[in-house]
């Protein structure tokens, strides 16, 4: 009968779990269930999913963001001031990218099982990202000392909920680098550990050179 | 067994972490549900108060300060009424209540991905609800906006009425918890079911309630975030000066407000972005539950599983280019209009799909009418009633006219509002039996679901023509206008029927809690059904398994199937030990 969905197929199924099944009725579409090991412990690719998951939410909320700045700014009678953005952005930014790429360097090393150079270059990492959010603070002060605050303009508006919302992002991440660096994982192993907040670390970098280039193109 | 006593977490001793703060994914499940079960009551008891006052409008009422109730306090009832319902009972319920306590027993899981992450979603869900519900006793009470929240009305302050000031924040705030909450919890639905499925569970091997559980939970994860972002803007027009969604020149109460050029439409925009949504977030683990029930219950196969599946996914991916089919009136272009309008149509497609699918399941099959059946039949009945209208609402022309009339308030209280109820009914009659080890009684859940059918029907199908007549929501008194006076008869009648469906509704509450003490035992697999979580015990133990964590060799809807003995086939049978005919 049309529509139906017998197995008809006899199957042999490898006993073991968290190995996989081999099913073979052409599921398709999304691969196999392996599930959980037999202790019923969380297999450790289920943290890499769970944030990239995540950060699809964080995504959208940032875009709902975006998306807000672009009619804003189209509105007629808008009384749209463009905004200066401060040059200390610049700098910022640049802090920013460069502690994706101590993080890298820091991930290659723990492979390598170099525990020493790891810990120095997260360590640099961690630096370099409270570098970034103090450098954010100094810029919302030089804007507030040229009279330039929250409510003046919808440009200035959209400038502080842009970077406050994306600093909030930034110290979970700098609290997650600590966390790594100083306390033991329990669920997660170290590896996972790392995996899962250089993910966060590298998006939230990318995210913020996308709202930087926004700032400064779209004004 | 060894295996069992290294399970993923150690049986927790005390009250509090046992049944407070508990990261065990069925004590949450059952927390969603008595979170909106509570909902509910307060959401069923407003509505009833609105449908009083339509009838009665200068009814002497003790509990209203000053003895009648104001035309304020009326919107404030609508405002309360669609936030509770919407968000703490449709979405709180189907996805937070039973996909949390099934979705890992369906897959073979021992709890969720995240257990505390589980259990952080319920907490900030519960503090949501003390918000809004805090948002009724704060000085002017509850907000006026409606649950749409509409700017500018909502983004100024007590100058716009009472429950503008403190009831309005507390709204925004706690609709951005509950979005913060439903965020977290739509990740770890997701991580769950990517990750945690049993050894052979394929996709397409899953129950379709997990399938309608997965989709809702990555609209969620698109959505609720939109409203975050939009819920954050808000808050700052009204409490930072800014002017986000304000426009510049307006007065209000003979009062210039002091904002520059905010656009009121861009919350609409956001709000319906999310909103739109958020009705397939009520709507599809419905789905999910009719299709399993109805397969379960016709002893029969889902009729065209894959189709299902597909269209529960086509219906979400849909549901996020619709949204401006809510904004026909608000000047939108005629092109968009013309866009958003063949689009929402579109959707009619799979649902045309699911709609004859389930007739396909039914179709011949020696059905067996328990109750739970009965309102999976009443869930498609509803879904169908309320989803005709729907394609008329489609077309800008035609909204035009009937957007601001109760035709609207009838058709989504059909497909969104009761046929949505009708899936948290059929799921409660279904489950009740696995999650707290005893039956429902039977003859009351009948008695329950004939009052609350006919009733529904008595209650929306004259709504549909007091819109058509012109009758115009949200008027806290209608009889003060000429000619809607005429309506008045079809008025008293759906206020009658209210009120005894909403009495039925005692019948369901005492059948729940009397069956908790008195029901009859349950066995492991009461409806003799396939799927995973009738393989275990009632309640399942603490990792759901007992530690033999089952394996699959088949898809979730093997019944009556051909040579074999028994009529259900579980889905961790191995073909050589189902026993054969002959």
């Amino acid at each position: 009968m049309a529509g139906t969905t017998y197995t008809e197929v006899v199957e042999v199924i490898d006993a073991g779990r968290g190995g996989g099944g081999t099913p073979s009725d052409g599921g398709g579409g999304g691969g196999q269930g392996s599930g959980p090991s037999a202790s019923g412990a969380v297999p450790q690719r289920t943290y890499v999913t769970g944030m990239l998951v995540g950060l699809g939410g964080v995504l959208m909320f940032f875009m709902a963001l975006v998306s807000a700045y672009i009619v804003r700014k189209g509105m007629p009678n808008a009384t749209w001031v463009p905004l200066d953005i401060p040059r200390m952005l610049w700098l910022n930014t640049l802090i920013l990218v460069a502690s994706s790429f101590t993080l890298v360097r820091s991930r290659s090393l723990f492979h390598a099982d170099n525990e020493e150079g790891f810990r120095y270059w997260w360590g640099w990492t961690t630096v370099l990202g409270v570098f970034f959010l103090v450098g954010q603070v100094i810029a919302w002060r030089q804007l507030v000392a040229a009279g330039i605050y929250l409510q003046s303009n919808p440009s200035s508006s959209f400038f502080y909920v842009f970077t406050a919302a994306h600093g909030l992002h930034l110290v979970g991440g700098v609290l997650a680098l600590l966390s790594v660096a100083f306390r033991p994982t329990h669920r997660l192993t170290r590896g996972t550990a790392t995996e899962v907040v250089s993910i966060y670390w590298h998006f939230m970098d990318g995210l913020w050179v996308f709202l930087f280039l926004l700032l400064l193109l779209g004004r | 067994m060894s295996s069992h006593a290294q399970s993923a977490h150690a049986a927790p001793t005390g009250f509090i972490s046992k049944y407070i703060f508990s990261t065990d994914h069925k004590v949450i499940g059952i927390q969603y549900f008595l979170l909106a079960l509570t909902a509910v009551v307060v959401g069923i008891v407003l509505s009833l108060l609105m449908r009083f006052h339509l009838v009665w409008p200068n009814a002497h009422l003790p509990f209203v300060s000053g003895g009648m109730m104001t035309q304020e306090q009326y919107l404030a009832l609508v405002t309360m009424h669609g936030t509770i319902m919407v968000f703490f009972v449709l979405t709180t319920a189907p996805q937070g209540g039973f996909g949390n306590y099934f979705l890992p027993i369906q897959i073979g899981a021992p709890d969720m991905a995240f257990p505390r992450l589980n259990m952080l979603s319920f907490w900030v869900t519960f503090l949501a609800f003390v918000a809004i519900i805090a948002a009724f006793v704060v000085p002017g009470g509850a907000p006026i906006s409606g649950w749409t929240g509409y700017t500018p009305l909502s983004g100024i302050g007590e100058v716009t009425g009472p429950g503008e000031g403190w009831g309005q924040t507390l709204w925004i705030i706690s609709i951005s918890l509950f979005c913060l909450a439903s965020l977290l919890g739509a990740l770890n639905f997701i991580a769950t079911l990517i990750d945690m499925r049993a050894p052979g569970m394929t996709l397409m091997r899953m129950p379709l309630t997990c399938w309608g559980w997965f989709v809702t939970a990555i609209l969620g994860l698109l959505a609720f975030g939109v409203l975050l972002a939009g819920g954050i803007l808000l808050l700052l027009d009204r409490s930072a000066g800014t002017s986000f969604f304000l426009p510049y020149g307006l007065v209000i109460n003979d009062q210039l407000q002091n904002h520059s050029g905010g656009s009121p439409l861009l919350w609409q925009h956001l709000f319906w972005f999310f909103g739109h949504p958020e009705v397939y977030i009520a709507i599809l683990p419905g789905m999910g539950v009719a299709s399993h029930i109805l397969s379960t219950f016709a002893r029969k196969p889902v009729y065209g599983y894959r189709a299902m599946a597909m269209a529960i996914c086509a219906i979400g991916f849909l549901g996020f280019m619709v949204w401006g089919h809510h904004m026909f009136v608000s000047g939108m272009s005629p092109y968009s209009g013309f866009a958003f309008s063949v689009l929402t149509m579109s959707i009619g497609v799979p649902s045309a799909i699911k709609t004859f699918n389930w007739l396909g399941t039914l179709w011949g099959a020696k059905i067996q009418f328990k109750t739970p059946m009965l309102f999976a039949l009443g869930f498609v009945s509803l879904f169908v009633s309320g989803g005709l209208s729907g394609l008329f609402l489609a077309q800008p022309a035609v909204d035009n006219l009937l957007h601001a009339t109760y035709y609207v308030v009838a058709h989504f209280h059909l497909v969104m509002g009761v046929a949505a109820i009708f899936g948290i009914f059929a799921a409660t009659y279904f489950w009740y039996p696995k999650m707290f080890g005893r039956m429902m009684s039977e003859p009351l859940g009948k008695i329950h679901f004939w009052l609350t059918f006919v009733g529904t029907y008595c209650i929306f199908m004259p709504m549909h023509f007091v819109g058509i007549a012109g009758g115009i929501r949200r008027y806290a008194d209608a009889s003060a206008v000429a000619y809607l006076q005429k309506l008045q008869p079809l008025h008293e009648f759906m206020t009658i029927a209210a009120f005894i469906t909403a009495a039925a509704q005692l019948i369901f509450i005492f059948n729940f809690f009397w069956s908790l003490k008195f029901g009859a035992k349950a066995s492991k697999n009461p409806w003799d059904a396939t799927s995973l979580e009738w393989i275990t015990d009632s309640p399942p133990p603490l990792d759901n398994f007992g530690g033999n964590f089952p394996s699959v060799y088949r898809g979730p809807y093997e019944f009556s199937v051909p040579g074999a003995k028994e009529d259900f086939i579980p889905q961790n049978l191995p073909p050589a030990q189902v026993a054969r005919t002959r």
